[in-house]
């Protein structure tokens, strides 16, 4: 039992600041969505919006099809989990998940019993007589989404619930949460800074900047695609090297660099003369076996090593660049060739068109 | 104490502290240790004093109880002023909470941060004023031909004056005004720490606004409620200036009762029995007050 989300150009303002500037997306019944954008971007004022604490100045919000304005929070289908939970100290764990029913007159017995389905449901069962304070952030973290579903949401917003925990519980409740929607079947709306949570998590992703919306797409889409330079900035790590388009032809363009001329793959179609960013992920830079430019190896480089960080799974080689620039990073996988690293050496290494995403300076 | 002696030194630290220790010795402890004394002795001429007559003996206490008649109803008229005292001060107490709350509740919450510095000093404008003066002003605006009773008149809500100076109604409105802001300060900032957070999910989760003051914001706000009642209770029940200005013969206070006998029935030890069973009564409101909102004496110290 879910139901789809709709935004239709929505924008917020806070006197003349603009938080959520003309935001339209349509986010399926029983989806994952996150919203991904660094702090102050309005990830939050849109999850307010959706939940009806605010009313958007311009555009409608829509669930199931039905125009929200005018619905309080208690008059929509959604439940908010808030970024710092907002549990009720004064109350026992099962009086926090039933205070829903409790407000809509169910019976005592009744909601003490739903209270323990849920607790079973989100894997606390026998928590229901303890304190909140006795509790520990995970388990916090449990009694949150279960008191959001006792109300029997059709959709569930949840405000960088996982920001307060450490990292090895971070990735487990990841994993609880994402099985908790497959087994409700709700639509989640997700919202979080960290691009590891937004990937990991979700059906899709809405990356936001500055109260835009900058794409919306699957996780290797946003990751693999990115439509402009602040999501391939945001998401991942990048090699940038810097130019102007000389060339353009069959998808790709041609760039006179700094490091000499590179050439990348340009699906928006950027013209010739244009300032541009072109951009290659450090595991996709590789070392190669030639000495220089070839027809199959258009781009290559030999910089010499400034250091590396050793990740475990993977070495993360920092190469020196000519002008004290930022040095280039390369990941070299962890599979029994990392040996000979260590030292001054002079690497060749180069990547392939295909490897490489030209995209407008400007980040436009 | 560490930092006094290690700012004055050894000699000069000591000189201090035993200063300020003889100081309460004598203006605070000693006082009451005589007055403990005189409650349990017959009141004797001067002359019998420490005679053989003079033992300790509990009828000052028991006096204030004597000649109860529940069968007859009939209640002796210093019991009788000892049970206002009681009745009335819940009253001012319950009442400052009720104007109170909302109040404290916008004021903490609601407002905006700019708006709250003014409306806080609007609150205190009028106690930079001395309680006299206050009081006096009113016994102007309650008097017969006064302000409140033509404003009242003039709207056509009364269609003669209200005697308000001659029932209790005086009492209880001048003690309401004087005590108040003991209950506003420690209910707003009991309030204020409510994260807000907790107030809107309960709203998410479908609780109308009386359910969310009921379930969310009077709990956390207990310790406030707590401090404020005990303040306006103990304040109310010792008051003297109120009682004396804005009630008549009809409505004596135990405060007035206590002077009486002290001053002008010249029975210091009974004035001093019927003064610690002032206290016993405020002691006795405080831990009940503590009982019923299950605080510590630390949550009530914060
Ligand atoms: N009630 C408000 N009045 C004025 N400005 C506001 C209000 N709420 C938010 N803003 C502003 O709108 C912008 C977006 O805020 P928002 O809380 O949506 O950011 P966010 O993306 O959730 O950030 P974070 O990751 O730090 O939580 C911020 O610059 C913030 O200062
Ligand atoms: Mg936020």
């Amino acid at each position: 039992m879910s139901r789809d989300v709709s935004l239709d150009r929505v924008t917020m303002r806070f006197a003349s600041y603009v938080a959520v500037n003309n935001v339209s997306l349509d986010i399926k019944a029983g989806e994952f969505f996150s919203f991904l954008g660094p702090s102050g971007c309005g990830k939050t004022t849109i999850l307010r919006m959706i939940s009806g604490f605010m009313n958007p100045t311009e555009g409608r919000i829509l669930i199931g099809g039905e125009d929200m304005k005018g619905n309080g929070p208690n008059k929509r289908p959604t439940a908010l989990i808030f970024q710092n939970l907002a549990l009720f100290p004064m109350m026992s764990v099962a009086d926090n998940i039933a205070f829903g029913l409790e407000m809509r007159g169910v019976d005592k017995s009744v909601r003490r019993r739903r209270a323990e389905e849920l607790l079973e449901l989100v894997a606390l069962p026998d928590a229901a007589d303890k304190r909140i304070d006795e509790l520990s952030g995970g388990m916090k973290q449990r009694v949150a989404i279960a008191r959001a579903l006792a109300v029997e949401p059709q959709v569930m917003l949840l405000d960088e619930p996982l920001s307060a925990l450490d990292l090895k519980l971070r990735q487990h409740m990841r994993a609880e949460l994402r099985a908790i929607q497959r087994r409700t079947g709700l639509t989640f709306i997700y919202i979080t800074h960290d691009q590891g949570e937004a990937l990991t998590m979700s059906d899709r992703v809405g990356v936001m900047s500055r109260g835009q919306l900058e794409q919306v797409g699957p996780p290797s889409e946003i990751y693999n695609e990115p439509a402009t330079a602040f999501v391939a900035g945001f998401v991942g790590e990048n090699n940038v090297f810097t130019g102007r388009i000389t060339e353009v032809a069959g998808g790709q363009a041609v760039v006179e660099t700094g490091d000499g001329r590179l050439i990348g793959r340009n699906p928006r179609g950027i013209r010739v003369g244009t300032q541009v960013v072109m951009l290659v992920r450090p595991e996709r830079l590789k070392p190669l076996a030639v000495a220089g430019p070839t027809p199959e190896n258009p781009n290559v480089l030999s910089r010499s090593v400034d250091h590396v960080d050793f990740e475990g799974a993977f070495a993360n080689v920092h190469l020196k660049q000519p002008d004290g620039a930022k040095p280039l990073s390369m990941h070299i996988s962890n599979d029994g060739s990392l040996t000979d690293l260590v030292g001054d050496r002079v690497f060749t290494v180069g990547f392939a068109p295909q490897d490489a995403l030209v995209l407008a300076a400007n980040g436009a | 104490m560490v930092q006094l002696y290690h700012r004055y030194g050894a000699l000069l630290a000591t000189l201090l502290i035993a200063a300020t220790a003889i100081w309460v010795l004598m203006m605070v402890v000693l006082p009451y240790l005589v007055m403990a004394e005189y409650s349990f002795h017959p009141n004797l001429p001067m002359t019998q004093q420490g005679g053989p007559n003079d033992v300790y003996t509990l009828s000052n206490y028991a006096s204030l109880f004597s000649g109860i008649d529940l069968l007859n109803g009939e209640l002796p008229d210093d019991f009788r002023v000892f049970l206002r005292t009681i009745w009335g001060s819940t009253l001012v107490t319950f009442i400052s909470l009720v104007v109170c709350y909302p109040v404290a509740w916008h004021l903490a919450k609601a407002a905006k941060p700019e708006q709250v510095g003014l409306l806080i000093l609007l609150l205190i404008i009028p106690f930079w004023i001395n309680e006299i003066l206050r009081t006096f002003a009113w016994y102007i605006i309650l008097a017969y031909n006064g302000p409140l009773n033509s404003a009242l008149l003039g709207m056509g809500l009364l269609d003669k004056p209200y005697r308000w100076l001659s029932g209790s109604g005086g009492v209880l409105i001048g003690m309401t005004y004087a005590f108040i802001l003991f209950m506003m300060f420690p209910l707003i900032n009991a309030i204020e720490t409510l994260d807000i957070s907790q107030v809107e999910a309960a709203r998410d989760l479908g609780a109308p606004e009386w359910q969310i003051h009921r379930r969310i914001v009077i709990p956390h706000a207990k310790p406030g409620i707590a401090v404020g009642s005990i303040m306006v209770f103990v304040l109310a029940a010792s008051s003297y200036i109120v009682p004396a200005v804005l009630g008549s013969p009809g409505t004596r206070w135990f405060t007035e009762t206590i002077y009486i006998w002290f001053f002008e029935g010249q029975d210091w030890p009974r004035g001093s029995a019927y003064a610690f069973i002032l206290l016993g009564l405020c002691v006795v409101f405080i831990l009940s007050v503590m009982r019923i909102f299950r605080v510590g004496l630390t949550d009530i110290a914060k």
